[in-house]
């Protein structure tokens, strides 16, 4: 998902206290930044925030690649509208990962050095208009499915970045199905557009909910401290099921000649991706991996001078204040 | 709040400081806390609150107040700290059994 294959920190707090925090956790009691919580809990929600919060700003330069280059000052304001709400859900991540202790900057600064991951997803190129519909539907649509669980994680201040998000998304998903309906219902070449796109984004997005969790002890770790509520292969699962039906109301055909309904179980079977290229992407060696990291180091430093200019100003504005008292 | 259990790091002198956003709606309820943002000064916070929090009409006041100026209650004391209000069931209308036939109240 936004956070993939996020490693959780085992705990060598205190038996005692441990239980009793896993328990506040089983009754449903929301853990809050002043309570006490084990180290391994709050080392792996800065790193599970941290990624989900990196992806939503890395997550803007694919889209912002077509900001400009909109077909009309419709999509265009649409589409800066729909940008902006993902620096918005940076912005809700990154203050519930401060909260764990962990300031702002030190965050970035790893996200630049390597050190902190973001969603594989948006390492793939923005070549067409269509791919703006492919993302708002399938990328978008894929993060839901993964955040509608995290409204009710543990963690209370992520528990309430994740209800902001969800009230957002909806519009996000709904803007990229209704360029793909443009698209397929436009001349050959536009649907032509549109069937490409899907191709193309098709396992990219099955990529995102992270490989199947088996047996994985950062998962089991993780699902007990309820700050992963379904596992990787239920939420891909439904989100085949949603969209299959979706690709047939377009009339563009899902790139999976293993596509087929499952009467049993109730849903699709389906090709898993090549988690191969999964891993490639991960760890740096995706299409746009260094253009995406080239982008946000070079906004941090050209950032440099403002962010110091402003608060110098601030400083010197506070202490005229104080003198003027 | 968000400032919480949050050490002063070598960080927090070049960052702009973190404040807290209070957001009145529309209809007339209390300013609410809906999260936090950093901004070098206070003008500067209520910009981005504005852009951050209400991109939806969801205010027509916003306050914004440092973080570090927020005095909050420690989780250790929840027992002790509201004990005095728990003793004290005759608060609650549901304490008094009031027979029907002598109407709603
Ligand atoms: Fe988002
Ligand atoms: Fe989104």
């Amino acid at each position: 998902m936004y956070a993939q294959m996020v490693e959780s920190t085992a705990s060598d707090d205190d038996p005692e206290k441990l239980a009793a925090f896993q328990a506040r956790i089983d009754a449903g009691e929301k853990i809050e930044p002043k309570d006490w919580m084990p180290e391994g809990y709050r080392k792996t929600l800065i790193r599970q925030i941290g990624q989900h919060a990196h992806s939503e700003i890395v997550g803007q330069l694919p889209e912002g690649n077509w900001i400009t280059r909109a077909p009309t000052l419709e999509r265009k304001a649409i589409l800066l509208a729909k940008v902006q709400d993902e620096a918005g859900h940076g912005l809700y991540l990154y203050c519930a990962a401060e909260t764990l202790g962990v300031s702002r900057d030190e965050m970035t600064e790893m996200l630049l050095e390597g050190r902190m991951k973001y969603s594989s997803i948006f390492n793939y190129p923005t070549v067409t208009w269509a791919d703006i519909g492919a993302i708002g539907w399938l990328v978008d649509g894929a993060a839901i499915m993964n955040q509608v669980p995290l409204q009710r994680t543990s963690y209370g201040p992520y528990s309430r970045a994740m209800i902001r998000i969800c009230k957002e998304e909806s519009f996000h998903m709904r803007q990229g199905f209704d360029i793909m309906m443009k698209m397929a219902n436009g001349s050959r070449e536009q649907k032509r557009m549109a069937q490409d796109a899907l191709n193309r984004f098709w396992y990219p997005s099955l990529m995102m909910f992270g490989p199947s969790d088996g047996d994985s002890v950062h998962s089991s770790q993780s699902m007990a401290w309820k700050i992963k509520i379904s596992s990787n292969d239920e939420l891909r699962q439904k989100f085949v099921d949603q969209t299959v039906p979706q690709a047939d109301y377009l009339d563009l055909k899902i790139p999976d000649p293993e596509l087929k309904w499952n009467q049993d179980k109730g849903g699709y079977d389906f090709s898993e991706p090549d988690w191969s290229e999964f891993h490639a992407v991960l760890k740096g060696n995706g299409p746009c991996n260094s253009d995406r990291m080239k982008a946000r180091i070079r906004a941090w430093e050209d950032g440099r001078w403002v962010r110091d200019g402003l608060m110098a100003h601030a400083q010197k504005k506070a202490a005229g204040k104080v003198a003027a008292e | 709040m968000s400032d919480n259990g949050r050490d002063s790091s070598v960080h927090e002198r070049r960052e702009w400081p973190l404040w807290e956003i209070f957001i009145r709606g529309m209809h007339g309820l209390n300013h609410r806390h809906v999260g936090s943002l950093h901004a070098a000064d206070a003008e500067m916070a209520m910009k981005n609150a504005r852009d951050v929090y209400t991109r939806r009409n969801e205010g027509v006041s916003i306050w914004v107040v440092k973080s570090r100026h927020i005095a909050a209650s420690s989780p250790s004391d929840k027992g002790p700290f509201y004990e005095p209000s728990r003793s004290k069931a005759y608060r609650h209308p549901t304490f008094f059994d009031i027979p029907e036939e002598a109407g709603a109240m």
